[in-house]
């Protein structure tokens, strides 16, 4: 076990640096981020040079990689175009916690996101909450009830939800619970950001103002998870040592909830954990639809506004988190199956 | 378990005997499979309602119309001139509806198209020949798969659809973001498929046809198109299949925050985009394409579904 372990670490290392290098190049194709200088007539020539030069915009690409990994306070840039290099960088790189400037708000981008995600945070865990208690549950409760009424309907919405993308769920959720039940008199629920403008910070307004962006992330999220668990329960409960439970006199509810659930959510639980990295970078769309001040809200405006080095770290965190709860959960699932030798 | 297959299918030769009938060839059992599979069935009906729809209505509205604006008849709802309403600068989206159709489903085929090509040829390459080759392809691949494909998507697209030209396409004026669209699709959504299908190699590799043909000298390219690729076809058929429909909500989802293809090129998702922000007073403008997204891609899942079942070897029937 404990060998299977540090080959997987070792092995995350090699994929680390790709997914970093892919990205960084990516990045980097995104765009000059001084584009907008070059038009300015405010803006000289000389201190646009100027800026470039001691931006590092002027170093070959892979030099800046280096910088931006390790830093540039070794490394001297001729900031005056004497030809002698003079001025050392200021930069510490990402590996010795320096993530960067951003542009777009002229401070840390640490800071940038420190600010963004606790409200993602909210959003996704309230909605990943949902999401595992519904799914699972519609999941069990149609596995017991194979091709009844209910279970059919249950696989017919479930397979309606498969086909529509997020934002239409959003849009809809909108227009029944906001603008249709305004019309109608009912109380309607509210669509716009966190908090009232008018500043009521209170966790009743918070929570009130959750219920729509949190359906809109877990009513496709929980379809899946029903048909997982479903397909997951139905393997289990067909197999022999189901029905040799069964033959020793257990009752159906020990059965079910017992022998059956247990073994039927070594899956779910990958499933999971796959699905905690996308908490993080929040919910790109469902955001925007509703104002939410989180990752990726800061995402697509970061795009929007060219913003390279909080996209980079954008980027990074979601491939890094992704990276390594895939390692989490192969450990995991070797260490709850008993059935799984890794050696 | 083994002796009833064995009676049934013999029993099933024994009624072919009698009935002086011949045994059904794969494509017939293929054929007959599907047509069991009753949402299949009203998947393809439904698809091709939709693909009468958009190819049948050009008939009724010409394209230029379908993009002509008219600022002083904006945002109106359904009336007898315009059943489905206008959009934000006066266009017709019945018409949007109806062109913009046709390039969401080529995005679909195509971006699919390319999409499965690669992930063939790399779970091709990567199973059959192994070593540092695989170990090379897989680590791009775990890479590439580390990154949210709608994050990588949208990266993409932003950075490369800001170019507003159009471009000559098929005959058609069309803005040039159709074709970055759909390599970008495209070229983000093979890793899956080049998985399954590498694994499958490696199982087919190991298997008697395949030693035997190598045995006799058969080249590695031979081997590959004849005796590998035409076992690899049931997991290709249903991913692409399936892809098309994912590939139609992606476009839709990168239109949605204005990095999709570009107006005046109509597509289902830019169709929508605008009405986010006035959800309740323009129900018809995303009703209309969300509803026809909807049922495409329904229609869709409904076959990959019945291809599925059809061509697993595993369920005979």
């Amino acid at each position: 076990m404990t060998y299977y372990i540090t080959r997987r670490l070792l092995q995350a290392i090699p994929l680390l640096i790709i997914v970093t290098v892919i990205i960084y190049g990516l990045l980097k194709a995104v765009g000059d981020p001084l584009a907008h200088l070059a038009n300015d007539p405010l803006v000289r020539a000389e201190d646009r040079a100027h800026l470039r030069r001691s931006l590092g915009l002027d170093d070959p690409i892979p030099l800046q990689f280096v910088h931006w990994l390790i830093g540039d306070d070794w490394y001297q840039r001729d900031l005056d175009f004497d030809g002698v290099p003079d001025t050392y960088g200021e930069r510490r790189g990402v590996l010795r916690g320096d993530l960067g400037e951003s542009f777009r708000f002229n401070k840390p981008v640490v800071d940038v996101i420190r600010e963004v995600l606790p409200n993602t945070l909210i959003l996704g865990i309230t909605a990943y909450v949902v999401t595992i208690v519904f799914g699972v549950g519609i999941g069990i409760f149609a596995a017991l009830r194979q091709y009844s009424f209910l279970d059919n309907l249950i696989t017919g919405i479930s397979f309606f939800l498969f086909s529509m993308p997020i934002f239409l769920v959003a849009l809809l959720a909108v227009y029944i619970f906001a603008v249709k039940f305004k019309e109608w008199g009912l109380p309607a629920l509210p669509t716009g950001g966190m908090y009232d403008v008018r500043g009521n910070r209170t966790l009743d307004e918070l929570l009130i103002r959750l219920i729509l962006p949190v359906f809109s992330l877990a009513a496709i999220s929980i379809a899946r998870y029903a048909r997982f668990v479903r397909a997951s329960m139905l393997e289990v409960i067909n197999s022999d040592y189901i029905r040799t439970a069964r033959a020793k006199g257990l009752s159906e509810r020990r059965i079910n909830y017992v022998h059956s659930l247990k073994n039927a959510s070594l899956p779910v639980i990958t499933l999971m954990g796959l699905d905690i990295p996308a908490i993080l970078s929040g919910a790109v769309v469902t955001e925007t639809i509703f104002g939410w001040p989180g990752m990726g809200r800061l995402f697509i405006d970061s795009l929007t506004i060219l913003d390279p080095p909080v996209l980079i770290i954008f980027v990074l965190m979601t491939a890094l988190a992704v990276v390594l709860m895939q390692l989490f959960t192969d450990i995991l699932y070797a260490w709850l199956d008993p059935r799984i030798h890794y050696t | 378990m083994a002796e009833t297959t064995l009676s049934n299918s013999a029993r099933r030769v024994a009624s072919l005997i009698e009935e002086k009938r011949r045994p059904e060839s794969m494509r017939q059992i293929f054929v007959r499979r599907f047509f069991k599979h009753r949402m299949a069935v009203f998947g393809l009906i439904l698809l091709l309602l939709i693909v009468v729809f958009v190819v049948a209505g050009a008939a009724f509205y010409s394209e230029s119309y379908a993009n002509q604006t008219a600022i002083l008849n904006k945002n109106k709802p359904p009336s007898a001139e315009h059943p489905f309403g206008t959009d934000q600068v006066g266009r017709d989206i019945l018409a949007r509806a109806i062109y913009g159709g046709q390039i969401s489903l080529l995005i679909g085929v195509t971006s699919v198209f390319i999409s499965i090509s690669v992930g063939t040829l790399v779970g091709l390459t990567s199973g059959f020949f192994g070593g540092l080759v695989d170990s090379v392809l897989m680590r791009i691949v775990e890479a590439l798969l580390s990154i949210p494909t709608l994050i990588l998507l949208l990266v993409l697209s932003s950075v490369l659809t800001r170019n507003t030209a159009t471009m000559n396409i098929l005959g058609r004026e069309l803005s040039s973001t159709v074709i970055i669209i759909v390599l970008i699709i495209g070229m983000t959504t093979w890793m899956p498929l080049a998985r399954i299908v590498r694994s499958l190699v490696l199982s087919l590799k190991e298997q008697e046809f395949i030693v035997a043909a190598r045995a006799i000298g058969v080249q590695n390219r031979s081997i590959i198109i004849q005796h590998v690729l035409p076992n690899c076809i049931a997991p290709i058929v249903v991913s692409a299949t399936l892809g098309i429909g994912t590939a139609i909500i992606t476009e839709a989802y990168l239109s949605f925050p204005g990095f999709g293809v570009l107006p005046p090129t109509a597509t289902w998702g830019n169709i929508l985009s605008p009405a986010k922000d006035m959800v309740g007073t323009v129900w018809w403008m995303w009703m209309v394409p969300g509803t026809l997204i909807v049922l495409t891609v329904l229609a869709i899942n409904f076959i990959g579904d019945g291809l599925r079942d059809a061509l697993d070897p595993r369920s005979m029937r």
